[in-house]
């Protein structure tokens, strides 16, 4: 288990220490600060509050809706997007460099080093989802106060329990993000291209929304992985709608464990020609 | 694992040892023996399947038929339990570009499961000091040249103490100088005890220091064995010079020397049991002047290119 830490460590060293995955978290951290700062600026010039995507109306009154804000636009393209890349860097990034041949003739056993390379996207992931929700809430709360907020539902919560959902929203989310570096550590076995690992992730997140949004295949929906991804905002509601939550965490689960599966049996089968 | 009477305490020993890449045969039915303590250079042109023969070693690759046994664990199966006592250099080096050459040797000091991690900053250390990498130990590895490159995949190699080390092609893109480091750091292991597995298509680079060779050819062994045997087992052939060839060719013949060939300068034959100094006595009483006697023994080189082939041609 130390051993197992260890490796994770010098995992996230590697992930962490990378100038593009730093560029890549200030990007996703700068996305809820233009929002507070557009809101602030529209509501200044008297601008019209159209009832737009969900939160930016509450925004004004509350500003920790900033977080959940943020969360709902990221979701769509970029945390999807910057798993891709992570998860891209994973195996194929190894085998592009060369250096996946030197980390399994430490030895490291295979499963092992998948282990310990999920462990380090889910924990990359929760990072990514954290630092989006903390700007939001932290930048809105600076330009718009906090104070006691309106639920979906109507009613008030107090400022403590407000984060406390927002905490919940962006595990959650973060729980999205766990099925996403499965699909990707999965597709970084199958190739030594981090740059293709990161198109077929995109593929497949862009498909699942374009699918989600087409009413003829309704039936299909339930099962893709995007499907109750926004759904984080039932927990605004009062009581917050568990069911859509413990569905789309099922959901989350499902791809994992699918994708996992198949990353095991094809990168433990592999001869690493790389 | 002690030595029994058909397999003498060996390092590496792999019995039919096969690969095939897409249908095409890479490694086929190869008995590799690398005795414990040898520094055994594993020889064969470019393409010649040494690459992929070490990959299998390593566990990296997956054999299609055969077994192998590495310091007495069949491999894939023991990879766990006996790779820490290797230590690799696989076609070159792989490291992360921009990581700092210590931090590339972190990375794997802290994936090692077997390593103390109280250890570590003294154990780096001494791995970049052995091959004259300290004072770079601060750079990137992309800023690193060719040779420093090559020599941060030795010190990865040389991180824990090994009992088996297997360096692929170490010498590729070094200056004279660099080949010569390597060189003699491969012969102050060997001489430490350190079973050495060298491969090179160049048997100039490696010959002063080895014990063993092996040579490869698509994908077969065609020689393997101490160098002193190989060496023997070439034949020499005696050259006479002279002014009267043909009387000379007629001593040779008579004497019982086969293939013998006469030309301008003189005559030579291999000779089949007779001393030089009876040939001379021969040669003498027969009245032909001589005026050069010698047996010239093919070099390893000549051996290596008879057995591999020359040229450019990559077979495949």
């Amino acid at each position: 288990m130390a051993s197992f830490l260890r490796a994770l460590r010098s995992e996230l060293r590697l992930i962490a220490g990378r100038r593009r995955n730093q560029v890549g978290l200030l990007v996703l951290m700068s996305l809820p600060v233009l929002i507070a700062i557009a809101t602030k600026e529209s509501t200044r010039h008297g601008g019209d509050n159209r009832g737009g995507p969900d939160f930016f109306d509450q925004i004004t009154s509350n500003g920790l809706f900033v977080a959940l804000a943020a969360l709902g636009v990221e979701i769509g393209l970029f945390l999807p997007m910057a798993l891709a890349l992570i998860s891209g860097d994973a195996i194929a990034g190894e085998a592009q460099t060369g250096t996946l041949r030197y980390v399994l003739t430490v030895p490291v056993g295979r499963v092992r080093l998948l282990a310990v390379k999920y462990a380090a996207l889910l924990l990359a992931g929760l990072l990514a989802c954290a630092a989006v929700a903390f700007t939001g809430g932290v930048v809105g709360a600076a330009l718009f106060g906090t104070g006691s907020a309106t639920t979906l539902s109507g009613s008030q919560i107090g400022v403590g329990a407000t984060v406390w959902r927002i905490l919940l929203a962006t595990l959650y989310v973060a729980a999205g993000m766990a099925a996403v570096a499965a699909i990707g550590l999965f597709l970084s076995t199958l190739t030594e291209q981090p740059i293709a690992v990161v198109v077929m992730v995109m593929v497949v997140i862009a498909g699942s929304w374009i699918l989600d949004a087409i009413p003829q295949v309704a039936w299909l929906h339930p099962w893709l992985v995007v499907d109750r991804w926004p759904a984080f905002a039932d927990l605004m509601r009062d009581p917050p709608r568990w069911g859509t939550i413990r569905a789309g965490l099922g959901v989350d689960a499902a791809y994992a464990v699918v994708f996992l599966l198949a990353a095991w049996a094809r990168f433990t089968s592999k001869d690493i020609t790389s | 694992m002690p030595p029994s009477a058909d397999a003498p305490d060996l390092a590496v020993r792999t019995q039919g040892l096969s690969k095939a890449f897409g249908g095409r045969a890479v490694v086929r039915d190869l008995d590799l023996a690398v005795p414990r303590g040898a520094v055994y250079g594993f020889l064969g042109p470019n393409g010649s399947g040494k690459t992929t023969t070490i990959r299998m070693l390593l566990g990296l690759v997956g054999a299609d038929a055969g077994s192998i046994e590495v310091l007495g664990a069949p491999i894939p199966e023991g990879a766990r339990t006996v790779l820490p006592r290797v230590g690799a250099l696989v076609e070159g080096p792989g490291f992360h570009p921009y990581f700092t050459g210590r931090a590339n040797l972190e990375r794997l000091d802290r994936l090692d499961a077997s390593a103390d991690p109280a250890g570590s900053a003294a154990r780096i250390g001494a791995a970049l000091d052995r091959v004259g990498l300290a004072s770079a130990a601060g750079k990137k590895f992309r800023q690193y040249s060719l040779g420093m490159k090559q020599r941060l995949a030795i010190a990865a190699a040389l991180l824990v103490p090994r009992d088996l080390l297997v360096l692929d092609e170490p010498t590729n893109g070094l200056d004279p100088q660099g080949t010569r480091e390597i060189r003699a750091l491969v012969a102050s292991l060997g001489a430490e005890g350190v079973t050495v597995l060298i491969s090179s298509h160049l048997l100039s680079e490696i010959e002063q220091v080895c014990s063993h060779l092996g040579i490869m050819n698509t994908g077969r062994l065609v020689a393997q064995g101490r160098v002193e045997e190989l060496r023997a087992a070439q034949t020499t052939t005696t050259i006479v010079t002279t002014a009267r060839p043909d009387a000379a060719g007629a001593v040779l013949r008579r004497l019982g020397l086969s293939e013998v060939t006469v030309s301008g300068e003189g005559a030579s034959g291999i000779p089949t049991g007779q001393r030089p100094a009876d040939i001379v006595a021969a040669l003498v009483a027969d009245g032909v002047p001589v005026d050069g006697f010698g047996t010239r023994r093919p070099s390893l080189e000549d051996l290596f290119v008879e057995l591999t082939g020359e040229g450019f041609d990559v077979d495949g």
